[in-house]
């Protein structure tokens, strides 16, 4: 347990969804949790980082004094190039994001709900917001995943049964990692797929705010071995 | 021979900016952004403007007083704000932005960022309108047209035609052709393309015609209209790595 919460931390809740990134799959990582997803060793997979602002097939951060100041991800932060990558303007990035290229997005969330709505760039009450770039990848990236804590710093559920705060989209989210576990958007409901070590089911009921389909054996999240 | 695109100044170089001027600054996260022309626009002091930009600030290698879009705000030459983010990206961030726009001292249009981005390349590309799937379904798409194709529904955005583009460039010859280096290139073309008239800040000594080879041009001349080159630091402004902005700040301060 670290982050000060209970559960996953945010470097096991992102390395359990880069599990799921298939070989070849273009990935596109937001801002914040998300971005920890890189730091996962995906062995013999050939991963595709694609950031919106243009650069596609970044590789890891670059350290303190070694910046190329002209070289950015979509979070600002200074990455270096793989082998075989690519620079495009802002349109045929997105270009890329409409037509389909992008087999996934990890993205964070205020709340996701049970049909697969999730809300990621105003708060309750917030004039204006961040879109970025979340709703052109939420509406047209293959797959959506979210990383986000269980519950918001007062306690209160983001796993809900309908959003609250205005939507990024609509019935896009595949599955979501929180710090209590991983949860799968299926057309009967979220259902709970693994839960976190340390973490009772009845802690995982007691903190969502809608219907949990809960099967009779609930596997621990899968860990980096 | 027309009039030499090379400007001496960027004071002259944005001499005739009217008030009410629509104009999009370029650059994503300080890469690629136009910070002599903020500065130099901050001075001539136009009013009433509409300024397009991803968001109003940079990141951890803008020096702290440097300009910004967050300058022209503060000096209220600024009506109208065209963007992907009114709020910073970190909750403890603040921006001059935000907090004019909550105050109803600002108007701004959220936009998405890949719409953001069509609707300049719309404009730079003869397209008045076209449809996306992106923010269907969202407040931002409440009364507005959509149109369902092939069984999805998609939402119709207009074109964003800009009266003047400001950009960074890496390397320009002198008809203006340019190269963008990494990811400075973001919405700098599009911008261009969208705009009457582009001023590029130059971060090279500019070329003579001719001395980019034409497969190698980003954005060809045909869209750029002034070029300026950018003195080196502290007289121009350059992202600089956070342990070089702390000294950097200290020369500026004792001139």
């Amino acid at each position: 347990m670290s982050d000060g919460a209970k559960g996953l931390t945010r470097q096991q809740m992102c390395d359990r969804l880069a599990m799921e990134f298939e070989d070849g799959w273009v990935v596109n990582l937001g801002i914040g949790i998300p971005t920890l997803c890189s730091n996962f060793d995906f062995g013999d997979k050939q991963i595709v980082f694609h950031a919106e602002n243009g650069v596609i097939g970044y590789g890891p951060l670059t350290g303190a004094g070694k910046e190329d100041l002209h070289l950015v991800n979509a979070g600002g932060q200074h990455v270096t190039l793989n082998p075989g990558a690519a620079i495009v303007h802002h349109a045929d990035s997105f270009g890329m994001i409409r037509s389909g290229r992008i087999d996934v997005t990890v993205l964070g969330a205020y709340e996701v709900a049970e049909n697969g709505d999730f809300a990621n760039w105003k708060m309750a009450g917030q004039k204006g917001g961040g879109i970025g770039g979340a709703m052109d990848l939420a509406a047209c990236a293959k797959h959506v995943f979210v990383a986000m804590e269980q519950v918001t710093r007062n306690g209160r559920p983001r796993l809900v049964e309908r959003c609250a705060i205005p939507v990024t989209a609509k019935g896009v989210v595949d599955l979501v990692i929180t710090n209590y576990g991983l949860f799968a958007i299926t057309p009967e409901g979220m259902a709970l797929r693994e839960i976190a070590p340390g973490v009772s089911i009845d802690e995982v009921k007691a903190t969502v705010g809608c219907n949990l389909l809960i099967p009779r054996e609930v596997p621990p999240v899968r860990l980096r071995t | 021979m027309p009039k030499s695109k090379i400007y001496p100044s960027f004071a002259e170089a944005v001499a005739d900016i009217p008030d009410g001027a629509v104009i999009g600054f370029g650059g994503f996260a300080v890469v690629g952004m136009p910070i002599n022309l903020y500065e130099a626009l901050a001075k001539q002091g136009a009013k009433g403007l509409t300024c397009v930009s991803n968001g109003t600030r940079g990141g951890s290698t803008m020096p702290s007083d440097a300009p910004t879009m967050e300058s022209l705000i503060g000096n209220d030459q600024v009506k109208k704000v065209i963007c992907s983010f009114t709020a910073p990206t970190r909750a403890s961030q603040k921006l001059v932005f935000s907090e004019y726009y909550e105050k109803g001292l600002i108007e701004a249009e959220l936009v998405p960022q890949g719409t953001l981005a069509e609707r300049m390349r719309a404009a730079g590309a003869g397209i008045p309108a076209f449809y996306t799937p992106a923010a269907v379904g969202t407040e931002l798409a409440e009364g507005r047209e959509t149109r369902v194709f092939h069984g999805r529904e998609y939402l119709l955005e207009e074109a964003l035609p800009l009266d003047y583009a400001f950009i960074r460039a890496w390397q320009a010859d002198a008809f203006g052709n340019l190269r963008f280096r990494r990811s400075q290139r973001n919405f700098n073309p599009l911008m261009a393309m969208a705009a009457k008239v582009t001023i590029v800040e130059v971060e090279e000594d500019i070329l003579p015609v001719g001395a980019i080879d034409p497969d190698d041009v980003h954005l060809p001349g045909i869209f750029v209209h002034r070029l300026v080159k950018i003195p080196p630091p502290p007289e121009g402004w350059w992202p600089q790595r956070p342990a070089e902005i702390a000294k950097l700040e200290a020369e500026r301060s004792a001139r």
